[in-house]
């Protein structure tokens, strides 16, 4: 099989080991505006994986929030930090014990989908896979339930 | 404690302690004494839905320690009605009274009351997830009139799905190591995830069945509730799911000579008339425990 080339990025934050499938989701995630870079790479062979989905993004350090809820959709993936072409930082995202504000309860009869001015917050009762419960309507979710 | 919220914020050693509480507070009734211990305070009952027992046992709860009540029921002619969020509702009752008690439609709304208030809030029902003043006085019931919960055959029967004293309900029997029996129509048992809990943090076991008569049979507690028609889009399924999931003499009959019936009221057709007659129908009395109960909790959250 031909290799198809991607140029390695100058400054900017690549998500690797995402599994395969979940790396649009990540992209909708980063909300890309457009003025941004971005590139989604599917299938990529990977040792470790198999396959993977990897997702770069040029001149853009990512948010706590954007890496907790990537952590959310790929609990195994890996985020490299790119200064000057070079990996400054590597590290695996981690989910957190506790969500604020960061996702939508999936019951729509919770009070937090209403119109009181209230912050969200989930807590993570499993981490694989994924049981996430609302700390308002006490109903147990999985990651694809969730609304990012 | 604080506020009374979910009675999944509570450990063995506080329902218990609750309980002992509502004990006390039963022979102060029956001696006619008179308590003040709420003197001077005002409980304001804020419900945006419906209710005619857990709102009047409040009320008397709260005249029979001495203090007293204001509120509103539904929600016609309110500021709520014309568009008032909850958040400001509670920061003014808040002003007016010492305690709330509120029932709303959705689920949390206790819970964000509680956060938002700086006096204590009693969850009177959120929805279909909590009404834990409601679980409280069902396993007083049980207590009182059995003498203890643990290693008790307990079944409960009826529209385990959607009706909002059972979920909590079997929570705090699981937690107490009664043995579950949970009987109803297929569609409407408990989710999985219900019955997965009570294994994994009980170490329950649970017989699940659709068969009336096996889930009667060797029952010490049998705890009845009604099919919730108002949430099914088909009444004519509702309609046949009650004819075929109600408690008659005949079914009575082939129960334990001791078993006590339950239910949280009102009652509609799931009971045949007839069982109000029988030795086994305590429901009534279970209504009446409602008061020390609600005054246990109301002398207890500060």
């Amino acid at each position: 099989m031909e290799e198809m080339i991607v140029r390695k990025i100058e400054n900017g934050s690549v998500i690797d080991h995402i599994a395969v499938g979940k790396g649009l989701k990540v992209i909708n995630i980063l909300n890309i505006n457009p003025y941004e870079t971005a590139v989604l790479l599917m299938n990529v062979p990977s040792k470790k994986l198999g396959r993977k989905d990897i997702v770069k993004i040029e001149n853009r350090k990512l948010t706590s929030d954007e890496v907790n809820k990537i952590s959310l959709i790929a609990p195994n993936a890996t985020l490299n930090i790119i200064e000057n072409e070079k990996i400054k930082e590597k590290r695996k995202v981690i989910l957190p014990d506790v969500l604020e504000n960061i996702i939508k309860c999936p019951n729509m009869n919770c009070i937090t989908n209403s119109n009181e001015p209230i912050k969200t917050k989930f807590f993570v009762e499993k981490k694989g896979p994924v049981k996430l419960r609302c700390f308002y309507c006490e109903k147990l979710f999985n990651s694809e339930e969730i609304v990012i | 404690m604080k506020h009374l919220i979910s009675i999944k914020d509570l450990s063995r050693e506080e329902i218990e302690e609750i309980l002992e509480k509502s004990e006390e507070m039963a022979l102060i009734l029956k001696e006619e004494k008179n308590l003040d211990i709420m003197k001077g305070k005002i409980l304001a009952t804020l419900f945006f839905e419906p209710s005619t027992r857990t709102k009047l046992s409040f009320t008397s709860a709260m005249q029979r320690l001495g203090g007293n009540v204001i509120g509103f029921e539904a929600v016609e002619s309110l500021s709520v009605a014309k568009g008032e969020n909850l958040t400001d509702t509670i920061r003014t009752i808040e002003k007016y009274s010492d305690i709330t008690v509120i029932r709303h439609p959705r689920e949390g709304a206790a819970r964000y009351a509680a956060e938002i208030s700086s006096k204590p809030v009693i969850n009177a029902g959120d929805g279909t997830n909590q009404h834990p003043s409601q679980t409280l006085l069902d396993l007083y019931s049980i207590k009182k009139l059995k003498g203890k919960i643990e290693n008790l055959n307990i079944t409960l029967l009826g529209d385990l799905k959607h009706a909002r004293v059972m979920k909590p309900l079997a929570y705090t029997l699981a937690m107490f190591k009664a043995n579950l029996t949970f009987v109803s129509p297929l569609s409407l048992e408990f989710s999985k995830e219900v019955t997965d809990e009570l294994k994994e943090k009980f170490n329950s076991k649970i017989i699940q069945t659709n068969d009336i008569y096996s889930g009667v049979k060797n029952a010490d507690v049998l705890y009845v509730c009604r099919i919730q028609k108002e949430r099914f889009a088909d009444q004519y399924e509702a309609e046949k799911l009650e004819k075929a999931f109600r408690i008659t003499p005949e079914i009575i009959e082939q129960a334990n000579e001791n078993m006590i019936i339950l239910h949280a009221l009102p009652k509609v057709v799931e009971l045949d008339p007839k069982i109000d007659e029988t030795k086994h129908a305590k429901y009534f009395e279970q209504a009446a425990y409602g008061i020390p109960v609600r005054m246990a909790i109301l002398s207890m959250v500060s």
